[in-house]
């Protein structure tokens, strides 16, 4: 868009010239008051809206472009693992399997790489369906309590989760008791896959919001069970899964680190994973599913920055080809402008 | 002359009779005494005796008048009173409330403190205003006037100290504190002239006459020891009636109207006078006139109303969804949920009572969707309308250079009104005139002096001359043949015209000379009242023409026939006069320049000093005055006779021309066609004209009729009168005539240019005003509202009807005239003919009858011109609002006195004169004008600019609360609507208070569409704001649309652009504190960068605001994030650590900005492109500089840009040049 200078009007030649020469802080006020301020207009003319979104143009299909070859460099396996971990016999009644403690929830699964993965390689499990960001789950916790442990015993905000048998609970709240707690080990081949468990959470978490002396206390005691227990022994702070657990998600389906594997796997190489299938995602048909992917530049595998720019810096361009063509075929020139008298254009259109 | 002989002048005595002085016996003592002491009759007045009012049943209220709208105890409730009425500060004081109920879905700060803050800053303005109002009354309330303290001392008070009983000495051109009692006055039978503008807006001065009892309480002295007890009616508004006695040394005396002096009103003409205050402060009926100005709303603020309702629905309706939604989803979900515990105890989330959760999911949604409702908007508005308002006072071309006076937005609400008027209705006196009367033209025995430069016919020629140029132009161009074949005929065109346009040439030139001549040297030649240019009568110079006889007569008709006075005399030897009518002051003032100069006058004789034309010196004569026969609205004539010193009797006689033509001698009549002819000419340019005629009389016929004048005058009883007039009739004929003069009811300056460009920009003026209809007439002429190829309508009402003496005859008879009319509008051929209606104040009063009314408007308003005449106070109240009814139109009021109160009250906008000394009209007024002139800029710059960035501000305030407060409810739907909030509370406390809200009163205070004198050049402009383009249903709902889109593309590009891969290079993936910050950032982004689009005006203000708003954001972010955890929330290290360095954020945001300004910028570029509107035109073409290098272009633009109308001087000038064209075409055949 180009712009033009234009001083403002007949109001600043309103001061005598042959006034003492005004300061420059005073003639801006005097501009200010007298609206005349120098201004920048831009004005649409065929050409700058031609130029304006040929440029937009040029601009995106480039971006996304590049944003695709990102999302496309990213390898990414999505297994989802929640049906096929129920054996048989309780494909009917999967709660009741859950549930049931005394079967073992151990559970094979085989992934097959289709492109060569550079390390890291990201482990995440991704949960469906599962309102993580439900309003009376999101306020569940109590962020001081999380720092300062037992000195801080307003736990109010963590109804129902709060106290059990008369003494509060470290951490307290919804999102701590429901912490996921299906675990993974890899291996390939008959080699352990060594899966780098630590600095999966954001630094100023553990840093600030996790208190480094803070231990679970009278956690997973009450008559309700809701997920993963926690060590008693390990301050919360290195808690990782817990500190990644209670950074909740915007939206139900979401994914969350799990742990690096901090080495390169090759095409047709065929990941084994063991998984321990103890989260209930059964009682509300959530799904899960574990993803173990690279990461670019942009993040994860996601194309849909990239088309998303494609479309609109193509459709800038279609837009600035429909303007230029009718431009060209119904000019709007000055001569136009100027010979059309019959044409009133100052007569006030609605 | 001495002072004192000049006060001894009995008036009472000169004045032969009085047409209608009213007569203080009237009205009858009896009953007057029987209802005082009744109820309503009930006030004592211890004259002299104040201190007897101090205690209770006499204590009445002191002189204090306060016009403010609060005091301190009362301004808070009544100031918080006036703010929740508006129904989004109850919303949201209703929030709050909740909020501290913790039923909110956001923090509590987040709803108290924006609500504090707008409420906070509307109540300061409103105690701003009422402390200026305060102010002005102190102002009032400290005059001082002489009041006296005891033994005939007479000491300066405060107004406001001023107490019944009081006895004050007012003088000369002072205005009354309080109602008084005239008890004396510096003339011996107790006259005083009061001049009663400020009441009733009429200019003649009023007679008012003491009792006959007090007459000689005439010095200070002697109220030493006066005592007098006065009983009379309680305060009542009625201005002209008045009922009271006064008991003094114990006899009663009957007291009327005509002995009371109203506050506000004006002694003059007298050199003092005593009264006894009666009625003080708000018991005064001026005061009690008054109403409360009314709060006055403008259009566009009512339409936002409806928006903030439909904003409303919006609310409720997804405030509805959501509730049911999270009803349905908790009753449905509540075993499964098994991580949220649905089963526990909760009561937003019970499952067990899903009505009673529904219900409170409703009430926390109405409260977390608040944000559609801007609440910020009132403030915003408001402070952008004091900014505007600061500016338009601010304005150097609003700036009086003389008064030092500006134009002052009283009330700053009605700013964008300013840009919508379509009708001005105009009070004629102290508006459009100064209210001087100024002694232009007159023709003496058939010639006529005073320059003949007729500014019309001047605009005429100079435009064809510059069409002439034009077909010259076009010879030389491409197309010659039928161009210069136009030309021919327009170069060949007949004689007279040309000579026509060449004398117009020339008197352009002397015109200019002369002005400059004035304008520069000056020398004390201007004389106030005499505008009269002529060599051939200045400077004694008419002595060596032909007809000395007559121009000697002439002249003594003009010194001898009226009733002033000199006043005052300087240096020169000048005299200044006083007169009741400020036309015989321009007389009197011209015949001294002319070489007559009355010096004086006593009980019957005149003095005068003439130029003896044979000896060119001045002679000193007297004149005996035998008969004065005065001045009256039906007789349209004044006499007076009177005897030379060699004995010989004249009658010297001014009047109206057809009158004086009447009663012309077969003898007096040889000028007659030349007079009359000049006399059309004068009246066609607004000037008054007048016809001076005389007769000798032979002094047998005199003895003869002075015998039955005498007997006429002696006789009692009803049919005196009438005796007296048929006497005068009998003397007044034969007359020779002897010329006429023409004097200009001085309009103000500009007056008829801003009344041109008004019109030009599709407004209609009304003129209404308390003055007689020939005086109205003028005014029209003088200011291009009347044209003489107008169809002028008179309605008025007929005698036989007003005979028959009931109001139904009087209906009917003007709804005959009221059909007539419009049938013959209808009917005729040439219906294109303007059409001016003239209405005088009876046939008003019918006219505005119920079931005549619709009629009469349909009728005026399909007039290009309407004049109202005689109109009261009331009529023209009553006018406006009828008008503003009818037509639906924004009207505005203009006016300068008390009179113009109700109108000024009544109508859209108020607008009041500062200029005259009388506070009434600008007290009441929405905005006060030193000048009418200032109007033009007013409405056409600052108003058409108030209305564009109104309305524009507005409607983006709508939006970017709808892109903000949609993306919430988007949210809700994937929170299955638990009615979490995407962002952190500051996020959305800092929306509309700091993020979002400088741009846009950047936008309310700056933007032009184009810059002011591009304004004034194209008055099309100006009626975009009538049709209201710029605020319409359609516009306004496409701006919600814009900014559901917007929110739509917001809300879905973040949601699958950050989820759920990874969306930075460590893997790790967006929660919700992630998806907040970032969506919110877009947000801020597309609500800013909109605003960059609407703008069409940047200077660097605006830059800063809209990209510092931006970098704002992230500042905030920043330091927000670096506090503590426990402050910070969730938003603790989020833009250096998470978000910053994640490229995905930032593109994010690019494609956000881009694709949710799209649509509209798409919009934009269509309607620019193929169906531009004016402004946008305008701007191209001022972008491409063609007012510089394609001028013509640019003025024909302009030409076109000016709405065809009927009235103002550039229609009047091309009526001028249709009419030349006519001729040329009809010479050629």
């Amino acid at each position: 868009m180009d712009m033009v200078r234009m001083d403002g009007g007949s109001a600043s030649a309103a001061v005598p010239e042959d006034q003492c020469v005004p300061t420059r802080r005073s003639n801006a006020i005097q501009q200010f008051t007298q609206q005349s301020l120098p201004s920048c207009k831009p004005v649409l003319s065929p050409a700058s809206v031609i130029t304006t979104f040929f440029l937009m143009g040029v601009i995106c299909i480039p971006v996304g472009f590049v944003s695709l070859h990102a999302s496309q460099s990213v390898v990414e396996i999505v297994d989802r693992y929640d049906t096929y971990c129920i054996p048989d016999p309780f494909k009917s009644n999967k709660v009741a399997y859950i549930k049931d403690s005394s079967i073992p929830k151990n559970c094979t699964l085989h992934l097959k790489v289709p492109k060569p993965m550079k390390s890291p390689i990201y482990v995440y499990y991704q949960l469906d369906n599962y309102y993580q960001n439900h309003r009376r789950y999101v306020k569940s916790k109590s962020d001081k309590q999380l720092i300062y442990g037992l000195k801080y015993n307003d736990t109010s905000l963590c109804k129902p989760e709060d106290s059990n048998k008369g003494l509060p609970i470290v951490p307290c709240g919804l999102i701590a008791w429901s912490l996921f707690n299906d675990t993974y080990s890899f291996s390939r081949g008959t080699v352990g896959l060594k899966v780098n468990r630590k600095n999966i959470a954001w630094k100023s978490d553990r840093d600030h919001k996790f208190g480094r002396h803070v231990y679970p206390f009278n956690f997973q005691n009450g008559t309700l069970i809701g997920g993963g227990k926690l060590d008693p022994n390990i301050p919360l702070s290195d808690q990782e899964d817990l500190v990644v657990w209670m950074r909740t998600a915007a939206l139900p389906s979401f994914r969350k680190l799990y742990g690096r594997i901090e080495e390169d796997l090759d095409v047709e190489d065929v990941v084994t994973v063991k998984v321990l299938n103890n989260y209930n995602t059964y009682s509300f048909g959530g799904k899960k599913r574990l993803v173990l992917s690279t990461s670019s530049w942009l993040g994860g595998k996601n194309d849909f920055l990239g088309v998303a720019y494609l479309f609109v810096g193509s459709s800038s361009i279609f837009i600035s080809l429909v303007f230029l063509l009718l431009h060209v075929k119904n000019p709007r020139t000055e001569e136009k402008e100027s010979q059309g008298k019959n044409r009133r254009p100052c007569a006030a259109r609605n | 002359m001495p002072r004192t002989a000049k006060a001894k002048i009995k008036w009472s005595e000169l004045y032969s009779f009085s047409c209608f002085r009213p007569n203080p016996a009237a009205g009858g003592p009896a009953p007057v005494e029987q209802r005082l002491g009744q109820p309503g009759f009930s006030r004592v007045v211890f004259c002299n005796e104040p201190q007897k009012h101090r205690i209770k049943p006499f204590k009445y209220s002191d002189n204090y008048v306060s016009t403010t709208k609060y005091n301190l105890l009362t301004f808070l409730p009544k100031a918080l009173f006036e703010q929740f009425r508006r129904v989004a500060n109850l919303y949201f004081l209703l929030a709050a409330v909740l909020s501290i109920a913790s039923l909110a879905p956001v923090s509590k700060i987040s709803l108290v403190a924006p609500l504090v803050i707008v409420v906070g800053i509307s109540m300061i303005r409103e105690a701003v205003e009422d402390w200026h109002r305060f102010l002005q009354d102190l102002d009032v309330n400290s005059r001082t006037m002489k009041v006296h303290v005891g033994n005939g001392l007479f000491v300066e008070k405060a107004w406001k100290s001023l107490s019944v009983g009081d006895v004050v000495k007012v003088s000369k051109n002072e205005y009354f504190a309080s109602d008084l009692v005239l008890l004396s006055s510096s003339f011996e039978d107790g006259l005083c002239y009061v001049e009663t503008m400020n009441l009733d807006g009429e200019t003649n001065l009023k007679v008012k006459r003491c009792l006959e009892a007090t007459l000689n309480l005439n010095e200070d002295a002697k109220f030493s020891d006066f005592r007098a007890t006065i009983n009379c009616e309680d305060p009542n508004p009625n201005l002209y009636t008045f009922v009271g006695s006064l008991t003094f040394k114990s006899q009663s005396y009957p007291l009327c109207s005509s002995q009371v002096l109203l506050r506000d009103s004006k002694l003059q003409n007298t050199n003092y006078a005593y009264g006894v205050v009666i009625f003080t402060g708000p018991d005064t009926k001026v005061i009690r006139n008054s109403t409360a100005s009314p709060s006055k709303r403008s259009r566009i603020e009512r339409r936002m109303d409806r928006i903030i309702y439909i904003l409303f629905s919006m609310l409720l309706v997804i405030s509805l969804i959501s509730s049911i939604g999270s009803a349905v989803v908790t009753g449905s979900e509540k075993l499964k949920w098994w991580y949220v515990q649905l089963q526990e105890d909760n009561s937003f989330f019970n499952p067990s009572d899903l009505v009673f959760s529904g219900f409170l999911q409703f009430i926390r949604a109405l409260i977390l969707y608040g944000y559609l409702i801007p609440i910020s908007l009132y403030v915003s508005i408001e402070l952008v309308k004091v900014l505007q308002a600061l500016l338009i006072n601010r304005d150097v071309e609003l700036h009086n250079e003389k008064t030092y006076k500006t134009v002052k937005a009283r009330t700053s609400n009605l700013n964008e009104e300013l840009g919508q008027v379509e009708m001005i209705l105009s009070d004629k006196t102290g508006t459009l005139t100064c209210n001087q009367m100024e002694f232009r033209k007159c023709s003496i025995a058939g010639i006529s002096y005073g320059g003949d430069v007729n500014e019309v016919d001047l605009a005429a020629s100079k435009q064809m001359n510059i069409d002439i140029e034009r077909y010259r132009f076009g010879l030389d161009g491409s197309d010659p043949t039928s161009q210069s074949f136009e030309m021919l005929e327009f170069s060949l065109a007949d004689a007279s015209t040309e000579k026509a346009i060449r004398d117009a040439e020339q008197g352009v030139d002397n015109f200019g000379k002369e002005k400059s001549r004035i304008s520069t040297s000056g020398e004390g030649i201007v004389i106030k009242g005499f505008n009269f240019r002529d060599d051939r009568l200045m400077d004694k110079l008419w002595i060596g023409s032909s007809n000395v006889t007559d121009m000697i007569m002439f002249f003594r008709v003009m010194t001898l026939c009226h009733t002033g006075i000199p006043a005052e005399e300087n240096e020169a030897g000048k005299f200044k006069y006083e007169a009741e009518s400020p036309e015989e002051v321009a007389f009197l003032v011209a015949a001294q320049e002319f070489g007559f100069q009355f010096c004086g006058r006593t009980q019957s004789i005149m003095v005068v000093k003439e130029l003896d034309p044979s000896s060119a010196i001045e002679v000193e004569r007297e004149y005996k005055l035998l008969h004065l026969l005065e001045f009256c609205s039906s007789r349209k004539r004044m006499s007076v006779i009177v005897s030379n010193e060699d004995g010989r009797i004249f009658l010297l006689c001014k009047g109206a021309d057809n009158i004086i033509f009447d009663r012309l001698a077969e003898n007096g009549r040889t000028h007659q066609q030349a007079t009359s002819l000049h006399l059309s000419s004068y009246a066609e340019d607004g000037l008054r004209t007048m016809a001076f005629a005389y007769r000798i009389i032979d002094t047998a016929e005199y003895e003869k009729w002075n015998k039955i004048f005498t007997e006429a005058k002696a006789t009692m009883g009803p049919q005196r009168e009438e005796l007296i007039e048929n006497a005068s009739e009998m003397i007044e004929k034969d007359l020779i005539l002897a010329g006429a003069v023409a004097v200009e009811d001085k309009l103000q300056k500009g007056v008829p240019e801003c009344i041109d460009k008004l019109s030009q920009a599709g407004l209609k003026i009304w003129l209404l005003t308390g003055d007689k209809k020939e005086t109205a007439i003028n005014v029209g002429f003088a200011c291009s509202l009347l044209r003489h190829d107008m169809r002028q309508i008179h309605l008025s009402t007929r005698k036989e009807a007003e005979s028959r003496n009931s109001v139904e005859a009087l209906e009917n008879d003007i709804l005959d005239q009221i059909e007539k009319c419009y049938r013959e509008t209808r009917d005729k051929s040439n219906k294109d003919a303007p059409l001016a209606l003239v209405i005088d104040g009876k046939a008003l009063e019918i006219a505005l009858r119920t079931d005549v009314k619709d009629e009469f408007l349909r009728l005026a308003v399909s007039c290009s011109s309407v004049i109202c005449c005689r109109v009261s106070p009331k009529q023209k109240a009553l006018i406006t609002r009828l008008v503003k009814e009818f037509t639906g139109k924004t009207t505005l009021a203009i006016g300068d006195g008390a009179n113009d109160i109700g109108m000024i009250q009544e109508a859209d906008i108020g607008v009041g004169i500062s200029g005259m000394e009388g506070m009434q009209a600008v007290m009441a007024s929405d905005f006060s004008l030193p000048e009418f002139c200032f109007l033009e800029r007013l409405l056409i710059v600052h108003g058409h600019w108030c209305y564009k960035r109104i309305s524009k501000m507005i409607l983006y305030f709508m939006y970017k609360n709808i892109v903000f407060g949609l993306t919430l409810f988007y949210y809700e739907v994937y929170t299955a609507f638990s009615g979490d909030v995407l962002y952190d509370d500051w996020f959305m406390v800092m929306f509309n208070v700091v993020l979002t809200s400088l741009p846009v009163i950047a936008l309310g205070v700056l933007e032009q569409d184009v810059p002011a004198d591009v304004c004034l050049q194209f008055p099309a402009l100006y009626r975009q704001g009538q049709k209201n383009i710029y605020f319409s249903w359609e516009r306004i709902l496409g701006w919600i649309l814009n900014g559901a889109v917007s929110s739509l593309a917001i809300f879905t590009i973040n949601i699958y652009a950050l989820s759920p891969a990874a969306f930075e290079d460590l893997g790790q993936v967006a929660d919700l504190s992630h998806m907040g910050a970032i969506a919110y950032t877009c947000v801020i982004w597309t609500v800013n960068c909109q605003i960059a689009l609407i703008l069409s005006h940047f200077t660097w203000i605006q830059h800063l605001l809209i990209w510092g708003s931006i970098l704002c954001w992230y500042i905030f972010l920043f330091f927000y994030g670096a506090l503590p955890p426990g402050y910070s929330g969730t938003a603790f290290h989020i833009l250096m650590e998470a978000i910053g360095p994640a490229p995905m954020y930032w593109a994010v945001t690019l494609l956000v900005v881009v694709t949710s300004l799209l649509p509209y910028f798409i919009h934009i570029v269509i309607q620019r492109s193929f169906y531009p509107l004016d402004d946008h035109l305008i701007q191209e073409m001022k972008y491409c500089r063609k007012d510089i290098t394609e001028n013509e272009m640019w003025l024909r633009e302009q030409n076109n840009s000016k709405k065809a109308t009927h009235v103002g001087f550039s229609a009047r000038v091309d009526a001028k040049i249709r009419h030349l064209r006519e001729q040329l075409q009809h010479k050629k055949r």
